[in-house]
């Protein structure tokens, strides 16, 4: 594929509000992760919740869309001037010649849950003021966003678990290829709501404390909420070196189980071959890959296997999940964030909470930071249904 | 756009209220038998082992026989295709159980309920179902889902060059939720695009992007349809090539926006 510049890029997670509380976050190893108290949930697990999100409330203009997670990607998107590169790109493209892909596994659901708290004792209704178009619908990540900056091009949400705002690059970039779009507005947004952090507690794939992805003794994930978005264009042949750039995408499907991954990893070396392919690239080229790594036993062995198998086994490599916590729709944007972070700092971001990095593990795990100049690395986002997709970023120069 | 997008039409699928394939939409599309709305009735999967079968429910079992019928009459191989499954609600049954119990005062969801509520569920099952380890994808688009699952068919089509098969779904929600979001009958379509003509070819498509209202359907039984289900939106296309009848044909998509599909037919 041709490369893609991302022309503009933020993050917002547990770590904080926008590039700079991302990176110091990661450049001082911090994690965000704290005991949960979200809602009325009531369970022994830490998750990494973004603080004051329900204080900022949506303009006026989208208040159809009032939900938490619509609320998380309108105020990350004020960061970092991604707002104002958005509309520079749509006077200077066009608003119909910008598409909007965006990933999000929950959507407003949080809206749902409450409201059948609220149901009519006697008719079972939910309550008057419920809606389904602008909160509950997976569609409605988009549709605000695009209202938000009045944008008419192709849009879609991809909702694939935990693959999805991985997927939306892949999308965004045959969009691009194809001469449907001329810039793409891609990212991801998933909220913490009672669906995930009950649904993973029912799976018993939820650990007590903080998660510690490629530990030995590593006993599951800790949930995590994020928005992130990057806008990707054509890159020009001026660009300056610290640019980051989309190499290569990789999709693949497990075709094994719903919600295991392939004990060898089967599909995850398919969708990181596919990625290095794209990219016109050997295994050697990648200096860092940001693990899928979500601290659960299973997903952690396939994804090693894997990656041993595609790049094998001396390739530098940590999950930030560790961190962030997994934020699930959102993890394959704000992970994107992170390798373009990387790259643009030469950091690999070491993995916080891993005290003895599991031995069968066939990987070279990063616990502590390490800095080199880095030309390309690889993140990997793997979700439910056998849902993988690998990206390759680049630095410009 | 530069040059239109296109695709190759193969082989099609269908299920809906009334219809139990695609020859007979094809007959009632193409004037040849009234329309007789009745119940959508979606048969068990042959194709999964016992285990999964058991796990899934009405929405996966409508979007998997539909695509498993348009790669059947394309004679083509599922294990091979990527796919592309859109739909704007997902399985609105399972989610709608979920938030019941999350209401209440014990919250113990089923595992098996969790991992079928994701909206890629049924593209889960395609692959446990055909073996196929391409990519799959899994959208929405609200009301525009149908038209959003097309474009993303076609962008693949002309950046891969390989076939690729389209899924579009949706079932009516119980209640309460069937009150906010008011579809009245679970409906599944699935094409199987192809880069290129082949002997079996049904019609060519091109594609862009217009902004005129979607063309709607004169029996008003099947306009009924069209406008209440995102996925039954192809209508009107389907109502082109059930008729082997050329010439252009707009199709709902976002705000401000139509698909505008031109249909060739091979015969």
């Amino acid at each position: 594929m041709r490369p893609l510049a991302l022309t503009a890029f933020t993050a917002t997670s547990c770590l904080g509000r926008g590039l700079d509380a991302t990176f110091a976050a990661l450049a001082a190893q911090r994690s965000g992760l704290a005991p949960c108290s979200f809602e009325s949930v009531r369970l022994e697990t830490c998750v990494g919740e973004v603080p004051g999100v329900d204080d900022v409330p949506l303009p006026a203009e989208l208040a159809e869309f009032e939900c938490r997670n619509n609320r998380l990607a309108c105020l990350s998107l004020r960061q970092d001037g991604f707002d104002e590169a958005v509309r520079g790109v749509a006077v200077r493209r066009g608003r119909e010649r910008v598409g909007v892909w965006l990933g999000t596994s929950t959507s407003g659901i949080l809206e749902t849950e409450l409201a059948y708290r609220g149901r009519d004792p006697a008719s079972g209704a939910l309550p008057g003021d419920f809606r389904y178009r602008g909160a509950h619908n997976t569609f409605s990540l988009a549709a605000c966003v695009r209202r938000a900056f009045g944008l008419e091009g192709p849009a879609a949400v991809i909702s694939s678990a935990c693959s999805s705002s991985a997927k939306v690059f892949a999308s965004a970039r045959r969009a691009l290829a194809a001469g449907l779009v001329d810039a793409a507005l891609v990212g991801g947004v998933d909220s913490l709501c009672l669906t995930t952090l009950y649904g993973f507690h029912s799976l018993q794939l939820v650990a007590r404390a903080p998660c510690r992805p490629f530990d030995a003794g590593r006993d599951g994930l800790s949930i995590g909420e994020a928005a992130a978005f990057a806008l990707l264009e054509p890159a020009p042949d001026d660009l300056d070196a610290d640019a980051t750039l989309l190499l290569g995408t990789g999709e693949s499907s497990d075709a094994w189980h719903m919600s295991a991954p392939h004990p060898e990893g089967r599909g995850a070396a398919d969708a990181m071959r596919a990625a290095l392919a794209a990219a016109h690239l050997t295994p050697g080229a990648i200096d860092y890959v940001n693990f899928h790594g979500t601290g659960t036993p299973s997903n952690d062995a396939a994804e090693a296997r894997a990656v041993a198998a595609v790049l094998g086994r001396a390739v530098p490599g940590s999950s930030t999940k560790g961190a962030t916590g997994h934020t699930l729709g959102a993890a394959g944007g704000l992970e994107a964030v992170i390798c373009a972070l990387a790259l643009r700092h030469g950091l690999m971001p070491g993995g916080v909470n891993t005290e003895a990095p599991d031995p069968v593990l066939p990987v070279n795990y990063l616990r502590a930071n390490r800095r080199a100049p880095l030309r390309r690395v690889m993140s990997n986002s793997f979700g439910f249904g056998g849902s993988n997709c690998s990206l390759v970023f680049g630095r410009a120069g | 756009m530069s040059a239109p997008l296109g695709a190759w039409v193969e082989g099609l699928g269908l299920l809906g209220p009334g219809l139990p394939d695609w020859p007979t939409a094809e007959r009632v599309l193409a004037g040849e038998t009234s329309y007789e709305p009745g119940p959508t009735v979606i048969p068990p999967l042959e194709c999964l082992p016992p285990a999964e079968r058991r796990r899934t429910g009405r929405v996966v079992r409508l979007a998997l026989t539909v695509g498993l019928e348009a790669v059947r009459r394309a004679g083509a191989d599922a294990a091979a295709l990527p796919a592309v499954f859109s739909s704007s609600g997902g399985d609105g049954e399972n989610c709608h159980e979920i938030c019941q119990v999350l209401a209440g005062a014990d919250r113990q969801i089923s595992p098996t309920r969790f991992h079928n509520s994701v909206h890629n569920a049924a593209s889960g099952y395609w692959g446990i179902a055909t073996g196929s380890s391409a990519a799959c994808n899994a959208l929405c688009a609200h009301d525009a889902s149908f038209a959003a699952g097309l474009i993303e068919c076609l962008a693949q089509l002309r950046v891969d060059e390989t076939p690729v098969l389209l899924i579009a779904y949706d079932a009516d929600y119980p209640e309460p939720m069937r009150s906010a979001r008011p579809i009245p009958a679970a409906f599944g379509v699935a094409l199987l695009l192809a880069p290129a003509a082949g002997p079996g070819s049904l019609a060519r498509l091109t594609a862009r992007l217009g902004a005129a209202p979607a063309e709607t359907l004169s029996d008003p039984r099947l306009e009924a349809l069209r406008s209440a289900v995102p996925a039954a939106r192809s209508l009107p296309l389907l109502r082109r090539v059930a008729r082997a009848e050329g010439g252009s044909v707009l199709i709902d998509y976002l705000e401000h926006r139509c698909l505008e599909l031109t249909v060739s037919p091979c015969h």
